[in-house]
């Protein structure tokens, strides 16, 4: 069963599609990774990418009957997808928690904020309601609420944003999990807030030892905390390292395009914020071969073909679907990171 | 609460006053309801005529004519019918609203226990046939206009089948009161209350359901689930207590417009003496002494009952609660 070597989480070519009118949506088409105990994974991408749809998965949340779910997911090397019903959500919140992207309408109006975590505690302690409540203003002053006994009594509404996103927090961490899933967990919070948000879940997760996925669409939210990073694009993973070889050897022309979108004092002051050209692919019928090809200035006659995602250009745990020569393309990287055009 | 209070107790007032002079107005502005008529019996004098107007002040100034009716209904509490100078009106109105209270809280409560049940099975089952299914029984039950479901219930439990084992206990139309007799009081008021609260099922569930459909795509429900609460939980304590909000504020304006007189029909077509069917009555004479009463009597419940409701709303959205 689960050793040493076995990740903690490990997701083996999960698809996942949806039955519309207009056709399958191929949200999420062969995702693969591994996540080890107390590691902090990102994964980052832009709407639409399928980066929470894979979440959803994991935790079996998608409870759409459209949808059509293929590979494993396999958590302490048992599958998730074969687990009961009664096991799926003692699992949910007691051994993998999920925090979600708007604290404004992701806790319940009509109950209080302590009540809510209590809720989550006795779904998976065997132990009284006062020892509970006490539970619940601990894990709310370990977040950083302040007067924690007495906000524990508030309804959301009477919290801010980033209070509530601290609740949320407090709610998820209230079982000790193996892993907390945060999706987009910024997003929704003014910048000074996003700041402290992050820097409270890169501090709780050594406290409650939780390894952590983060799920964003801003590679700088997973710049500080993230030890490695999946970038995906319409539905695959394009490229997939540590954090250092994302930041300093990016290999696909799709997080250069991410890396130069970030507005940067380092750099000469360019008169327009850069943009990666055109819109994300369709998931009814994507484009053939490699899909960024439509958006890529770099795209030649090979990419009519799909590369596979493996070690190309980078280091030796650095992978990337770029069929782009690995000595050619240090040449255009920086050009096309500063935003300037290819044919330049 | 206690500004809350003093600031529905002047709208009541401001409510009851726009409301009976109304009245008072429509009345004499319809043609041919000229009182006298009726107060002074067949072919009276003239000097008795004008005896009898002198007698009701129908001789004086209108506004001073209302100023009498309203000193005569709240203060001296003698006003009397105009058809029937015997019918006092105040003490009408006080045996007859025990009868509607029956009525209308035994109604309430099967079409509340009801639609809930109905309601939540349909987003339980939603998917299969039996959604639509309830949902179509529910239209079909708010199609049906009272007056004719009554009269089929009476065709069906007092006529056709009323001497066969299934409705030989129906007592004959009528009313007994609960202090009287439980049981007769029971057996009288079981099928009105069934026949009243059909529409009201239908309705309710509906619309209930429709309300949990879009609180489940809420984001708290799914943090629910990401918690691990069981689908019952998170059902009912998630999505069925955020969907209440909703109903509990058309509930109370339903029951304030039924305790008010709205039972109206129900009463009239079971025989049971109660507002409605005092209301009823008065209608058909033009009886202006009674109508004020259930006029003001029906104001006074909605009034209230719209009160009741904003308070209930505050205890179940804490969003509207003041701080």
């Amino acid at each position: 069963m689960a050793t040493d070597a076995t990740p903690l989480l490990e997701v083996r070519d999960l698809k996942v599609s949806f039955n519309t009118e207009d056709g399958v949506v191929q949200a999420v088409d062969g995702v693969s990774f591994t996540l080890a105990k107390g590691e902090v994974l990102g994964i980052v991408g832009e709407s639409g990418s399928g980066k929470s749809v894979t979440m959803m998965s994991v935790l079996r949340l998608i409870n759409d009957p459209n949808a059509v779910f293929e590979g494993e997911v396999l958590y302490k090397g048992r599958s998730i997808m074969d687990l009961g019903d009664d096991r799926m959500r003692e699992v949910r919140g007691g051994e993998i928690a999920m925090i979600f992207q708007d604290p404004m309408t992701s806790l319940n109006p009509v109950y209080t904020v302590g009540d809510q975590i209590v809720e989550a505690i006795l779904t998976h302690q065997p132990i009284g309601k006062a020892a509970a409540n006490a539970r619940a203003v601990e894990l709310l002053r370990q977040v950083g609420i302040p007067q924690a006994d007495r906000r524990a009594a508030d309804f959301p509404h009477q919290f801010s944003g980033g209070m509530r996103q601290r609740a949320m927090i407090a709610m998820a961490l209230a079982n000790d999990p193996d892993i907390l899933i945060a999706d987009e967990p910024t997003t929704a919070l003014d910048v000074t807030i996003q700041a402290q948000i992050l820097e409270l879940i890169g501090r709780l997760k050594d406290e409650f030892s939780s390894a952590v996925i983060l799920i964003t669409h801003d590679l700088g939210v997973v710049a500080d905390i993230a030890d490695r990073i999946a970038v995906m694009y319409a539905g695959r993973i394009v490229e997939f390292g540590g954090k250092r070889d994302l930041f300093y050897d990016p290999q696909h022309p799709y997080t250069w395009g991410l890396l130069g979108s970030i507005p940067r004092l380092d750099r000469p002051k360019q008169d327009r914020l850069h943009s990666i050209a055109g819109m994300p692919p369709s998931l009814i019928d994507p484009p053939a071969g490699c899909r960024f090809r439509p958006r890529c200035p770099h795209a030649f006659d090979r990419c009519e073909t799909e590369p596979a995602l493996e070690v190309r250009g980078g280091g030796a745990r650095h992978l990337d679907r770029c069929w782009l020569d690995p000595e050619s393309k240090r040449a255009v990287r920086d050009r096309t990171i500063r935003g300037e055009s290819a044919a330049a | 609460m206690a500004v809350f209070i003093v600031r529905r107790l002047f709208g009541l007032v401001l409510v009851l006053f726009a409301i009976t002079v109304l009245t008072f107005l429509i009345f004499f502005a319809t043609p041919g309801v000229d009182p006298t008529r009726a107060l002074a019996g067949r072919n009276p004098t003239p000097e008795t005529v004008a005896a009898v107007r002198h007698q009701f002040g129908l001789d004086r100034s209108k506004p001073a004519q209302y100023a009498l009716m309203m000193k005569r209904l709240f203060i001296s509490r003698d006003l009397v019918s105009y058809g029937n100078q015997a019918l006092r009106v105040v003490p009408a109105i006080k045996k007859a609203a025990p009868v509607t209270f029956s009525l209308v809280i035994g109604a309430a409560i099967i079409w509340v226990v009801m639609s809930v049940v109905v309601g939540v099975l349909a987003v339980v089952l939603k998917g299969s046939i039996w959604d639509p299914v309830l949902m179509i029984l529910a239209l079909i039950g708010i199609s049906m206009p009272v007056f004719w479901l009554g009269e089929v219930a009476n065709l069906i439990t007092q006529d056709r089948l009323h001497d066969t084992f299934l409705f030989s206990w129906v007592p004959p139309l009528g009313y007994t009161p609960l202090t009287e007799n439980p049981w007769e009081w029971f057996k009288h008021m079981i099928i009105p209350w069934f026949t009243l609260s059909v529409l009201y099922i239908g309705f309710y569930a509906r619309v209930l359901r429709a309300s949990m459909l879009d609180v489940a795509n809420e984001d708290f429900v799914r943090t629910a689930r990401a918690k691990g609460l069981s689908e019952r939980r998170v059902l009912l304590r998630h999505v069925l207590r955020t969907s209440m909000i909703t109903f509990v504020s058309l509930f109370g304006l339903d029951f304030g417009v039924l305790v008010g007189g709205g039972a109206l029909v129900t009463e009239v077509v079971f025989g049971l003496p109660g507002v409605g069917l005092l209301t009823f009555r008065s209608l058909q004479s033009l009886d202006l002494p009674v109508i004020m009463a259930t006029v003001i009597y029906g104001a006074f419940f909605i009034t209230i009952a719209n009160a009741v409701v904003d308070i209930l709303y505050a205890r179940l959205d804490p969003r509207i609660r003041p701080a």
